[in-house]
């Protein structure tokens, strides 16, 4: 059992960190928000020459070499930053669909693009129907010819608006809910048959509902295996849990941090609020959300690789749901603790707190994971 | 003991809820059913619909144009009026600044300002809250200097709600900055939103609404006349004002109403691919809420009927349980109608956007608009004295450590 970083983790956290605090103050992030696509291309460009974009691809792709715990340590200050550019969504979602189910050649023409910078990929898996549920698709690839015809929608597809190519499920046989018969494509997030609606989330990132009609692919487009799509469509789910899991640790020591300082600074009775003993017990609580939080999302990072599937969804099911709670206590507490304040969008507690909120939510939520959970207990 | 309601209770309820039922404007209840808080023009609408029936002015007397309802029926009347769901009525009109004028106001602004308050025909907003006054209220600094008949004001408030909307303000100043006690120095003033050297600025709140100002006061000239009570005693007038109503603190109508939205949306989305409705964890998640509901209403209705049958005017310690479990649920029911709606729940609906376009919405109106009434109740546990604060009073009254 290790806990420490090697000198290389170390170096990578500290230049993150680092940008973080030069580039993301919460003032910067709000000039970002108004660039053309809700984020900043600049620092676009900078992840990619620290090589975070490619972070988790082998050297050969362009790539950092990097694992579980290189994305969690930049996901965590992310999470601090709160940054709204399309890491998740290109590198950890769309990035290890095509590091995992992509042939040599499939990874040798995508993953040099995405760690430049010069592609975004998105996953465009969920759909309106569907909710929470995974095999519910019903967005359909027909064969034809050499390739295959894709019709149906796509919604809230995280940074589906700039994405510049699609992974698109979709099925190629079976009916709604069939486990079998789901596979993946890239898509040409370009073509005329895609249209794309982009808004903004909550959280203040950008998202888009797709429809594709009649959308034309060659052969060459599948991602992965005909038909068994649904074992790598879980594999990108549980890379985009770690990740968002780590991301939802920095929001919550962002928020723990300011509320702490709060607490010191704030009078009211003639003594600071942190005086006291119901808000310093309060802090404490959070103080204990956050670091069971912490060991939830190393959970999911160092699961993250596990081969046996079901030992590494079980873990990955566990994560999400501590790491959703602890993201829920921390983000509520620290509005409550902020006052009227906290309730505004002047300061950035709010927007922290929005963004655990998303967290909690993204490829399903806590009651999903517990209920799954249910399940499994022996 | 009895649970039931009185035969004249069970008629009263019927009555109101028939009265809603009939005259609740079709726009205004599709839009409050989505979720939607009502719009200023709603809210008016609504009141003075209601104020024709002799039904705005719920907890006044008779004399000054009051239902003259005992508590248990102001009960009933506000718990239909949220289920329905129809707009609330206007608390700083009727809840707040109404008692008021009767137990402290002269006759010329009983006359002057009650009809105009039940009828909305004025706006009224509350500044209390400073920058620096928020828990401890009795610490404002907003002062009032007397100038002939006249009194000038200058400060800050925060977080007046719909200050943007009002034409009115009732407003805490500090009248002797001298007073021993910092609480004897306080007057409580009216003050014509539309007095020279005010000046209203929006807060956008973490929902992307705009609820909460600031309000500055530059040299602005109150008449005298527009003082209630004396000088120096404001701080009776605002502890009676925070402390004497204890019907509706809860809003339990308005969790039910959550409650019974969701379950009714739970039908139309799947968790593991069968109707939410019929998934274990979430029927028992509603049992839980149903529960706590449950606990509350007989809490409500047995600090209701020791209200009518005392009177003595002393708030009580109770009515801290209801603002405390009340909000918890509000929150709690909230949340859930928020994840009812699930992934589809997360984007932001923007109406404006949707009226440009021809393509299908983003979400189902109800799911993006439960998220905006669940950010915005995370303040039901900061306003109206947070539940720390409640708290505190509760220990004190009833623990007496
Ligand atoms: C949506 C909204 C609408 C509002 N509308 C109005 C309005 O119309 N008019 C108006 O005048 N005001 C209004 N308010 C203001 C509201 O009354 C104050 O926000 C509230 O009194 C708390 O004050 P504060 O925000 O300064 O927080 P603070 O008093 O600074 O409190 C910060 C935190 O410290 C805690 N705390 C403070 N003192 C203690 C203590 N002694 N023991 C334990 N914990 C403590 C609090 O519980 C809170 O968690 C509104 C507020 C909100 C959020």
């Amino acid at each position: 059992m290790d806990f420490t970083l090697t000198e290389e983790q170390r170096l990578l956290k500290d230049s993150v960190d680092r940008l973080m605090t030069e580039r993301y103050a919460f003032d910067q992030r709000k000039n970002y928000l108004k660039e053309p696509g809700g984020w900043s291309a600049a620092l676009w460009s900078q992840y990619a020459e620290l090589g975070l974009l490619g972070l988790p691809f082998a050297e050969q792709y362009g790539g950092f070499g990097g694992g579980a715990v290189e994305i969690m340590l930049v996901m965590e200050a992310f999470g601090r930053g709160l940054i709204l550019e399309p890491f998740v969504a290109s590198v950890v979602l769309g990035g290890t669909a095509v590091r995992l189910g992509g042939s040599e050649q499939q990874k040798s023409r995508i993953l040099p693009t995405v760690a430049d910078g010069s592609t975004k990929l998105a996953f465009a898996h969920g759909e309106r129907q569907a909710r929470y549920d995974v095999t519910d698709v019903m967005t359909t690839a027909r064969k034809d010819g050499s390739g295959w015809v894709l019709d149906g929608a796509k919604s809230v597809v995280t940074h589906g608006d700039c994405a510049d190519a699609l992974v698109v499920s979709a099925r190629t046989s079976g009916e709604r809910d069939d486990p079998n018969g789901i596979t993946l494509f890239l898509v040409d997030a370009g073509a005329s048959s895609v249209a794309r609606r982009g808004y903004a989330v909550r959280d203040e990132q950008r998202a888009a509902e797709v429809s594709l009609s009649g959308v034309r692919v060659d052969g060459d487009a599948v991602l992965g295996e005909i038909g068994n799509g649904l074992p790598l469509i879980e594999r990108v789910m549980e890379a985009g849990i770690a990740a968002t899991a780590a991301e939802c640790v920095g929001c919550m020591g962002a928020l723990y941090d300011m509320t702490l300082e709060y607490s010191r600074t704030r009078e009211q009775f003639g003594r600071t609020i942190g005086s006291n003993q119901v808000v310093q017990h309060r802090l404490a609580d959070m103080l204990m959300s956050l670091e069971q939080g912490r060991s939830m999302a190393m959970l999911a990072a160092m699961m993250v690789d596990e081969p046996d599937a079901a030992e590494r969804a079980h873990n990955i099911a566990m994560a999400k749901v501590g790491v959703g709670q602890a993201g829920r206590f921390v983000s509520q507490n620290a509005v409550q603790l902020h006052g009227g304040i906290g309730m505004t969008e002047e300061l950035a507690v709010g927007h922290y707190f929005r963004r655990c909120m998303v967290i909690e939510r993204l490829f399903g939520d806590t009651a999903h994971y517990l209920a799954k959970l249910a399940v499994a207990v022996e | 003991m009895d649970l039931r309601f009185t035969p004249d209770e069970a008629a009263f309820r019927d009555e109101v809820r028939a009265f809603i039922r009939d005259n609740l404007p079709a726009d205004i209840r599709e839009r409050m059913r989505l979720g939607y808080g009502p719009r200023k023009e709603d809210t008016v609408r609504w009141q003075r619909i209601l104020n024709k029936r002799g039904w705005a002015a719920i907890s006044w007397p008779e004399e000054h144009g009051g239902p003259g309802w005992t508590a248990i029926q102001k009960m009933i009347f506000l718990e239909e009026n949220q289920v329905a769901p129809a707009p609330e009525l206007s608390s700083f009109n009727i809840t707040m600044l109404g008692p008021v004028l009767i137990q402290f106001g002269t006759d010329e602004q009983k006359k002057r300002f009650l009809p105009r308050a039940a009828n909305l025909d004025d706006w009224w907003c509350q500044g209390f809250s400073e920058p620096g006054a928020g828990s401890d209220l009795a610490s404002l600094k907003t002062a009032a200097k007397r100038d002939g008949d006249h009194y000038v004001v200058n400060g800050q408030k925060i977080w007046t709600s719909t200050a943007h909307h009002a034409d009115w303000c009732f407003l805490l100043v500090r009248t002797n900055p001298n007073a021993a006690k910092r609480q004897e120095g306080i007057s409580f003033l009216l003050v014509d939103m539309k007095t020279p050297g005010i000046t209203v600025r929006p807060i956008i709140s973490i929902d992307g609404s705009h609820h909460l100002n600031e309000v500055f006061f530059d040299d602005v000239r109150v008449p005298v006349e527009n003082r209630v009570y004396e000088e120096n005693k404001g701080w009776d007038v605002a502890k009676f004002l925070l402390g004497n109503e204890r019907t509706g603190i809860a809003r339990l109508g308005k969790s039910k109403e959550r409650v019974r939205s969701a379950k009714e949306m739970a039908r139309s989305v799947r968790e593991g691919g069968k109707p939410l409705i019929e998934d274990a964890a979430f029927r028992q998640r509603i049992a839980q809420l149903e529960v706590d509901m449950k606990a509350l209403e007989i809490t409500q209705y047995r600090v209701v009927s020791a209200y009518d049958k005392q009177r003595d005017g002393r708030p009580d310690p109770l009515s801290s349980v209801l603002k405390v479990k009340g909000t918890e649920l509000l929150q709690s029911t909230t949340e859930l109608a928020m994840d009812v709606g699930g992934p589809m729940s997360m984007p932001i609906w923007a109406e404006e956007l949707a009226a440009l376009s021809n393509e299908p919405d983003v979400g189902p109106e109800w799911a993006t608009q439960a998220t905006g009434s669940y950010l915005f109740l995370r303040a039901a546990s900061i306003y109206g004295g947070t539940n720390e604060i409640q708290k505190n009073i509760l220990t004190k009254a009833v623990l007496r450590l």
